[in-house]
């Protein structure tokens, strides 16, 4: 497709759902020109307030150190500088946990979204003895909240000598039940006569779950991984837990040790936050859409 | 050849026929027709080997050696590990602290729940109107779910900082007094809802979005030919479309609330004076602090049984649809 194409099929749509957005203003609040105004202004205030704490440190990220501290002014006499962020990339690990969190996200992201597929194709495609009760202690697994196993897991991290490792910090996010239960779900609505025929044909399981299974499930296998991404990247509690060594902290866990490194270094405190904040912002700008079928489809935990 | 016959078994036609739907029905489906073909199939142990070997190694272990623990004195440093019977839950029952925090947890889900569910709600009617702006909308509502624990309790202590702060700023130059955020004992628990709320309704947001997507247009059409209003449409159609779904979110977020500790824990450390330590942070700090594993086992199993009530509620339209 050309360009121009490209550039009409975008024009033909944005003007199709401008036609359905009106209509559907129509529909669900009526014509009037009043409760249209109104909506819009309910919606502009609350999106402001909520948009307020992220702007109001974003300015004082880009305030000096010594104006940060007088009274809240949204507009800086002394001028506007980078000092903080130049101050907070040079002294502090900020790129380090930056990385492992990227590392340990990738990881557990992978690895959930890998170890989950199979265990739903199995779960959904095939039969062995053990099967019911396997998919039942998966259900009864559901229900067990992690936070509560942060003592028991800790003893066993150390026993295994995985305190203070990638591989302590990653493996125990691996489990996932919630999202075997999604993606069979998703498997079993496959059409059977799909899977019948590529059997017939002599394909085994294997490839049948490479070539048919896991193309035909992109949507919900993208939208398990952005939702396991946020959670890993996010995680506070378990990764707190596991390490002590500022080398192998996460972004959050690491973040909350500067805090009290700095004291009342506000700029600077604002400046990593800023930091800390952009990726999953960014993430976010660029795949909006998928983000946001990802949640519906995946956030009610298969309901 | 067995897999042909296996083939034949399937009346050709009658499986092609009728879209199969992304319900329960379909899974009671696969399990019946093709079974011949799938039952020769041993590499399911296989494909379901990593996840139960994770499971039992990170989940199912944990879940008996803490069970354990919680009969046992073990301690961090390692040293004594008798079994000493119910002392620790006979203590856990005694103690006042495992009540204070418990009932902090009960109180922080209570207020954080109910403006989450609602203001979701709000959100979600207003954007999906289709007004302009859909992105910025969703944009602004989702945002801060997607900022770490760590980030969001940095911006709310700036926000809530005595004095200096924007809030006590912007209350001074409208004359009133400074507010005692998270230094105030009866008002430390509604800043960190009011936080809480900011940082998570966003997800609620878009659950509500999805469902009010999915209410067939036809609806509103009809009931505006037959005259009805917006205020009518809405009580009339839009909120009765979202009863199953509020009950799902409602369900989700008090399962959330209970494990509250991140925001706590950051923000105020369970201050000012213990006023909003959850039970969640009592258990790190009887565990990691004071190094009694086995009391602090004990602890995580009561909370775990007040948990287990509302998964069972969670989990039961789930088995209906079964």
């Amino acid at each position: 497709m050309s360009v121009a194409e490209l550039v009409a099929v975008r024009r033909t749509r944005a003007l199709q759902a401008r036609a359905e957005n009106r209509a559907l203003t129509k529909l669900t609040i009526g014509p009037s020109p009043w409760v249209r105004v109104a909506t819009l202004a309910a919606l502009v205030v609350l999106a402001a307030l909520w948009l307020l704490p992220v702007v109001w440190g974003a300015v004082t990220s880009f305030k000096h150190e010594a104006e940060a501290a007088l009274p809240a002014s949204w507009w800086p006499s002394m001028g506007w500088t980078l000092g903080a962020y130049q101050q907070v990339l040079s002294n502090s690990d900020l790129l380090i946990w930056m990385w492992n969190s990227l590392v340990v996200a990738v990881l557990v992201t992978v690895l959930t979204v890998l170890i989950s597929a199979m265990a739903a194709f199995a779960f959904s495609q095939t039969l062995f003895k053990g099967r019911g009760l396997l998919q039942w202690l998966t259900i009864a697994s559901i229900m067990m909240p992690g936070q509560i196993l942060i003592v028991p897991l800790f003893r066993q991290m150390q026993a295994l000598g995985l305190v203070d490792t990638f591989a302590g910090i990653v493996l125990p996010q691996v489990v996932a039940p919630v999202m075997v239960f999604i993606l069979k779900r998703f498997f079993d609505a496959i059409p059977q006569e799909l899977l019948d025929a590529a059997r017939i044909d002599g394909a085994g399981s294997f490839r049948l779950f490479w070539t048919i299974v896991l193309p035909l499930s992109r949507s919900i296998l993208v939208a398990v991984a952005i939702f396991v991404f946020i959670g890993a990247w996010n995680n506070f509690l378990w990764p707190f837990i596991v390490t002590t060594d500022p080398q192998f902290m996460t972004l959050p866990v690491g973040l909350s040790t500067v805090k009290n490194a700095y004291g009342v270094q506000y700029a600077q405190n604002m400046a990593s936050a800023m930091i800390a904040a952009l990726p999953l912002l960014v993430v976010f700008m660029l795949f909006q859409r998928r983000i946001v079928q990802g949640v519906a489809t995946t956030g009610m935990g298969g309901q | 050849m067995t897999v042909s016959n296996a083939g034949v078994t399937t009346p050709p036609g009658k499986a092609l026929a009728g879209p199969r739907t992304p319900d329960g029905r379909s899974a009671a489906r696969a399990g019946t027709t093709p079974r011949s073909l799938r039952e020769r199939d041993r590499s399911g142990y296989l494909f379901v080997a990593p996840f139960a070997i994770a499971t039992g190694l990170f989940l199912v272990w944990p879940t008996i050696s803490g069970l354990w623990m919680s009969f046992t004195n073990q301690s961090l440093t390692g040293t004594g590990s008798e079994f000493i019977g119910f002392d620790n839950y006979a203590e856990a029952f005694s103690d006042p602290q495992v009540w204070q925090t418990l009932w902090h947890t009960v109180w922080f889900t209570i207020l954080s729940t109910v403006p989450l569910v609602v203001v979701a709600l709000i959100m979600a009617l207003l954007v999906h109107t289709g007004l302009p702006g859909q992105w910025v909308w969703r944009m602004s509502f989702f945002a801060p779910y997607l900022l770490t624990s760590a980030v969001v309790s940095g911006l709310s202590a700036w926000l809530f900082q005595p004095d200096i702060g924007l809030l006590d700023t912007t209350l001074a130059a409208l004359g009133l007094g400074p507010v005692g955020w998270i230094t105030d004992e009866n008002v430390a628990m509604f800043s960190i809802a009011l936080v809480t709320v900011w940082w998570t309704v966003g997800f609620n947001f878009l659950l509500y979005l999805a469902a009010l997507q999915g209410i067939p247009a036809q609806q509103y059409e009809a009931a505006t030919i037959d005259g009805a209003g917006g205020w009518r449409r809405l009580i009339s159609i839009t909120l009765p479309q979202l009863r199953t779904i509020t009950g799902v979110i409602v369900v989700l977020q008090l399962l959330a609330s209970l494990k509250v500790f991140d925001q706590i824990y950051l923000l105020t450390k369970g201050g000012p004076n213990g006023s909003t330590r959850p039970i969640l942070e009592y258990v790190y700090d009887i565990g990691f602090t004071n190094y009694r594993l086995g009391y602090a086992s004990a602890i995580s199993y009561v909370f775990f049984a007040l948990i287990l009530v509302f998964t069972l509620v969670r989990l039961m339209p789930a088995r209906k649809e079964a």
